[in-house]
């Protein structure tokens, strides 16, 4: 039996005191008399609906607008949001106490049922959600039927049973299913609100949302703002008032924006500037884990080259590969080089010794060169691959080096660019020998990443296959301990380089140093504005 | 730059005789400012061409030893090879640039050459049978001009892949139609002379016609049209470049490398953005001038 | 001349109809869809979506259902991306954007240009005529893309005068750069454009005859000249107004503008058939009113075009 209780943070215990004016409750620091927050977002996000929403920078927005079941910490913990405590006898029945307090904008009471509308609203074929697909990955039972219009979406496993308490059933255990609601998905929605304008409910005159602030306006591709909301539970305890986030699609644009002091935040900084950024700017350039991992997809099906199926081809090319090179020369923002999938940060996971990780570059293009000469290739006998990217400075530039560091194996890439949409359709027809793919994780956990490479994963783009990694992956969600599963499959990937790990992200932002108690090791890039403030000069 | 464009349909006073072409090329000659973009044109032309047998470096080699710091290492230097310095992958730019003026100026000449291959032959055929048949032709002109033909390229680019042939043959064929305009008009004027006429007259075939009689007495305005078509297309290329859908990798342009140049302008690395801008520029100019001065030298008006 | 222009206003119907199948079959021939996903979208949410937007029907009903829905109701219909937000609410939105700085930009090509090269040609060969030539050629090939960033550099990021970017609600301080940063180029090729055929005017025989009956030398130029030099920049303002179609996506990607022109490109780009569609209209529809704009202005200035 798993049993989290109520946290008993910082945050609580001011709760009673009031905010003394200009200074921070806990920590006593002066605060500025203007506690506005400005930031800015490389696109438009495409939608606010939290169940319609399938991207990051619209989940930022919404997790500011909208407060889930849980919520996560500075440190990517679970505290909770509109839950109070959250517990499962077996991790297939989640029971989730809500707080009474909580309540919409409208100062109407925050209830299970609002949850379960949510829920059963992303399902649902008639909302159309891009992102129904999350909640059969949540296993909640009925999911998958519900979301093919084969059952009613008041099938699903998810019930209010009283105003208070919210219960899901999954079809299997899911010991992470709580971090997985931490997602925009799962935001409760106020039905009476969509009921009533339809699709023009996110429009800043109509939404109604529970979270610590509300929406006040939206020029398209330009700005949005917010307002801190007086009918959030704990608004005694939100301090920065009002946020903008500007749109700026040029991140040159933006960092000359940032300097002349118009963002206090801007994240993705163009490749290759964080050293002298940082060498500028000590105090407000940062370098922080990103569950991210940054990867050639290698094409094991039969429109591949046929040379990649000989295991000595694929390690070849791995080792052949210079990280240290592309992360120190290339990327220069203190990414980490990859030897494996599952982003080294990831909460619990022990990284099996890869053997190659421990080698020389030296030892590593020794070996790789034998290998390739084994396989029947060398600079007289030369392997042609094609190699796809969308487009981005940084992955053509990766792509780039790459490939001149692949040449002396008398391997000859011709580079192929594609804009977003063009590439995810050649990617999944398999058009390629390598592609340049990266996986973000959903939730804390190794699963996130190694599930991609199971047979029957969606994007799984090079249609790698083994059956003891679909094994393992499958028993690892009954196992107590499932690090030991993800070690063995990892060690399984490298044996057979089922892919070729590049690096592991880091997040590089630029923050203004009179902005306090940012989030920098939440891996998951989660950040509530609620829990950051701005000090006085 | 368009405008001069139109004025080639000044020519249609021009007279004709066999001492034009004499004449005109002394007109050119005695152009000073046609002189030097003929003559930064030939050296162009010549840096394209020769350029990579005195490179020291290849266009998509990278020099290790530089990666990482090129706006110390990567200076232009005469001591390391790189006269023009390297861009951000520590590849040498002047081979880039070499590389660059070689497809800009392609994409230039091949598109312009398709815009007036097809213009003309167009444009003479409406012009030539004239009634219904040029009305429908030029009705359709009028509705292709209407098209926002940026968006027509982009969706061609997306629609067939990037490829330096879809670039050759999307933007020649949305520049044929001012083309088709000049030649119609030209044609008409032509149509009621003596030569043409006694063509007729002794059955002809229209086509013959078209191609042995009107076409070759078309040439001083294709040419002028031509010449001032090429930089346009140059335009056109380097914008295409910058939404990311020029050559691929590792196949570079001017448009590429100063989009890449000014991506970094502020990293210390100038010379990057410098001096392919400054090949650009250069380059257009040249056919600026050129084209200004065939006309002038064409148009016996005397200024 | 009003039958001239009815004519070419009905004639923009079946252009217009002609450009909406054209845009609909290429569109229907790109690779991907708006609603692919990184995260592998499965068949039923794709099968959910596509019947959301109507692209399960039979291609000539979709063709039918959205010229219907803009004739009947002028609704261009939703966006695919951007699903808080329709086509007309995003053109609501961008389009007086791009108007204004759009309008601004061709006020000063045109009169700043024009000036320019007018005095350049009547001060012909003096340091003024050197000035102006020299600007004009470095002005008009120099890509918007690089001015841009140039501009933030140097009134932003050193004189701190003007911000980097924004619009809100077009007050004057986020006008100025991108109005110079569209602009400059076809300000310099009206000046020379504008410069050339002003002397070709003042050396022409009707003008010689006015200098010698003793006019002054500014009443030549104000009514004489003027008029017939300005007809090669009126034709080259055709052109102008497409390139500024072209340029706005720049501006807007540089400066956040919020214009329609960074949907332009991006709706393209992200498979976004309902915002592409009814942009490709939006601007055909302009181009051709701005066209035959030209075409009265033209003349109305020269009294030998009848129509």
């Amino acid at each position: 039996m798993i049993r989290m209780t109520l946290l008993a943070s910082a945050a609580m215990l001011v709760a009673n005191v009031a905010l003394a004016a200009g200074t921070h409750p806990v920590t006593g620091e002066p605060l500025a008399d203007d506690q506005s927050f400005a930031y800015s977002l490389l696109d438009q996000f495409p939608t606010l609906d939290p169940q319609l929403n399938e991207e990051t920078s619209g989940s930022h927005i919404i997790s500011q607008l909208f407060e889930g079941l849980v919520r996560q910490d500075a440190d990517g913990n679970l505290i909770p949001g509109v839950a109070t405590e959250w517990s499962s006898p077996d991790n297939t029945v989640w029971t989730f106490k809500l707080r009474p307090e909580a309540k919409w904008s409208n100062g109407e009471p925050v209830t299970a049922k609002d949850f379960v509308y949510a829920v059963r609203r992303a399902a649902d074929p008639a909302t159309a959600s891009p992102y129904a697909w999350y909640i059969e990955l949540s296993s909640i039972t009925g999911g998958a039927d519900v979301v093919a219009g084969k059952a009613a979406p008041d099938t699903l496993g998810v019930e209010a049973v009283d105003d208070h308490t919210l219960k899901f059933t999954l079809t299997q255990p899911l010991p992470f299913f709580p971090a997985m609601t931490t997602y925009a998905t799962f935001s409760p929605v106020h039905q009476a609100t969509i009921e009533k304008f339809g699709a023009e409910w996110t429009k800043p005159e109509n939404m109604v949302s529970n979270g610590a602030y509300t929406l006040k306006e939206i020029a398209v591709n330009e700005y949005f703002k917010l307002v801190k909301n007086p009918e959030y539970w704990d608004a005694a305890n939100v301090i920065i008032t009002d946020i903008t986030g500007y749109i700026v699609n040029d991140r040159n644009q933006s960092l000359a924006r940032y300097e002349a002091g118009e963002f206090d935040m801007m994240d993705d900084l163009p490749a290759g500037t964080y050293p002298e950024l940082k060498a500028k700017y000590p105090d407000q350039t940062h370098s922080t884990p990103r569950l991210c991992s940054y990867y050639y997809a290698i094409n094991f099906t039969d429109s591949g080259n046929p040379a990649l199926k000989d295991v000595r081809v694929r390690k070849a090319l791995s080792y052949m590969l210079n990280r240290q090179v592309i992360v120190d020369q290339v990327l220069k923002g203190g990414q980490a080089p990859a030897f494996n999938f599952t982003h080294a940060a990831t909460a619990g996971f022990e990284m099996p010794t890869i053997d190659y990780s421990t080698w020389t570059q030296e030892e590593r293009m020794t070996k790789a060169k034998e290998l390739m000469a084994e396989a029947g290739f060398g600079p007289d006998k030369p392997l042609d691959l094609n190699l796809i990217y969308n487009t981005s400075d940084s992955h053509k530039a990766i792509a780039t080096v790459a490939a001149q560091m692949w040449k002396p194996l008398g391997v000859n890439v011709t580079l192929n660019n594609y804009e977003w949409q063009s590439y995810l359709e050649i990617r999944g027809a398999q058009n390629f020998d390598l592609a340049r793919s990266a996986w973000c994780g959903d939730y804390n956990e190794a699963s996130t990443f190694l599930d991609l490479l199971t047979t029957t994963h969606g994007s799984n783009d090079g249609k790698y296959s083994n059956a003891e990694v679909d094994e393992l992956m499958t028993a690892s969600r009954k196992m107590a301990n499932p690090n030991e599963a993800y070690t063995r499959v990892e060690q399984i990937l490298a044996d057979e380089m089922a892919i070729i790990p590049v690096y592991h992200y880091t997040q590089n932002f630029m923050l203004d140093p009179k902005i306090k108690n940012w989030p920098m090791n939440n891996v998951e890039n989660n950040w509530y504005i609620r829990d950051i403030y701005r000090v006085a000069n | 730059m368009r405008a001069t464009l139109t004025d080639a349909s000044a020519l249609a006073t021009a007279p004709r005789g066999r001492s034009l072409w004499g004449d005109a090329r002394r007109r050119f000659f005695r152009n000073r400012a046609a002189m030097v973009g003929l003559v930064a044109l030939v050296l162009i032309a010549a840096f394209a061409a020769i350029g990579p047998f005195v490179a020291p470096w290849g266009y998509e080699e990278i020099d290790w030893s530089v990666l990482g710091s090129i706006q110390t290492m990567g200076r232009p230097s005469v001591a390391t090879g790189h006269w023009f310095g390297t861009d951000a992958l520590g590849r040498d730019l002047f081979a880039r640039t070499v590389q660059g003026t070689q497809i800009s100026l392609m994409v230039g000449i091949v598109g312009a050459l398709i815009a007036v291959f097809v213009g003309t032959l167009y444009g003479a055929v409406a012009g030539y049978f004239g009634g219904r048949v040029d009305n429908v032709m030029m009705r359709i002109v009028d509705v292709l001009m209407s098209i926002p033909y940026m968006f027509v390229l982009i969706l061609l680019l997306v629609v067939f892949g990037r490829s330096i042939l879809m670039l050759f043959i999307g933007i020649g064929l949305i520049s044929w139609l001012e083309m088709a305009r000049i030649a119609r008009g030209q044609t008409l004027a032509l149509k009621g002379k003596e030569f043409v006429e006694a063509a007729v007259a002794t059955g002809v075939h229209p086509f013959r016609i078209i191609l042995r009689h009107i076409v070759p007495n078309l040439l001083g305005v294709i040419i002028v049209y031509a010449t001032l078509l090429v930089p346009s297309m140059i335009i056109y290329e380097s914008f295409i470049s910058f939404l990311g859908l020029g050559v691929q990798e590792p196949l570079t342009s001017w448009g590429a490398l100063i989009n890449d140049g000014s991506a970094e302008m502020r990293n210390g690395t100038i010379w990057q953005l410098l001096f392919p801008l400054g090949f650009f520029v250069v380059g257009l100019f040249a056919f600026f001038f050129i084209g200004d001065g065939l006309r002038d030298a064409l148009d016996p008006k005397d200024r | 001349m009003t039958t001239f222009i009815l004519r070419r206003l009905l004639v923009a119907i079946p252009v217009l109809l002609l450009l909406i199948v054209a845009t609909f079959v290429l569109m229907y021939a790109a690779p991907g869809s708006p609603f692919a996903s990184e995260r592998g979208i499965t068949p039923f949410v794709l099968a959910n979506l596509e019947r959301e937007y109507g692209l399960d029907q039979p291609f000539i009903v979709q063709i039918w259902i959205y010229v219907t829905n803009i004739v009947t109701r002028f609704d261009f219909g939703p966006s695919f991306v951007y699903r808080d937000q329709d086509v007309n609410d995003l053109i609501a939105q961008g389009f007086p954007v791009t108007l204004v700085y759009g309008a601004w930009s061709f006020v000063v090509a045109v009169t700043v240009g024009g000036l320019l090269g007018i005095v350049a040609a009547i001060r012909q060969n003096t340091w003024l005529d050197y000035l102006a030539v020299g600007v004009s050629i470095g002005a008009q090939v120099l890509p918007n893309f690089v001015l841009a960033p140039i501009l933030v550099l140097i009134f932003t990021l050193w004189l701190g005068w003007l911000p980097g970017g924004g619009w809100q609600g077009g007050q004057w301080q986020y006008v100025v750069l991108p109005v110079i940063a569209l602009s400059t180029s076809f300000m310099a090729s009206i000046a020379r454009i504008a410069r050339a055929s002003m002397l070709e005017v003042l050396s022409s025989n009707f003008i010689r005859t006015a200098r010698a009956k003793g006019l002054p030398q500014h009443r030549i130029i104000l009514h004489h000249a003027l008029k017939p030099a300005l007809l090669p920049v009126i034709s080259y303002l055709g052109p102008a107004f497409v390139g500024m179609i072209t340029g706005s996506v720049v501006i807007d990607i540089y400066f956040s503008t919020g214009g329609i022109g960074q949907f332009f490109v991006a709706s393209a780009l992200n498979r976004d058939y309902g915002v592409m569609m009814g942009i490709t209209v939006l601007l055909g529809a302009l181009t051709i009113l701005f066209n035959l704009l030209v075409d009265v202005a033209y003349a109305w200035i020269d009294p030998k075009i009848r129509y």
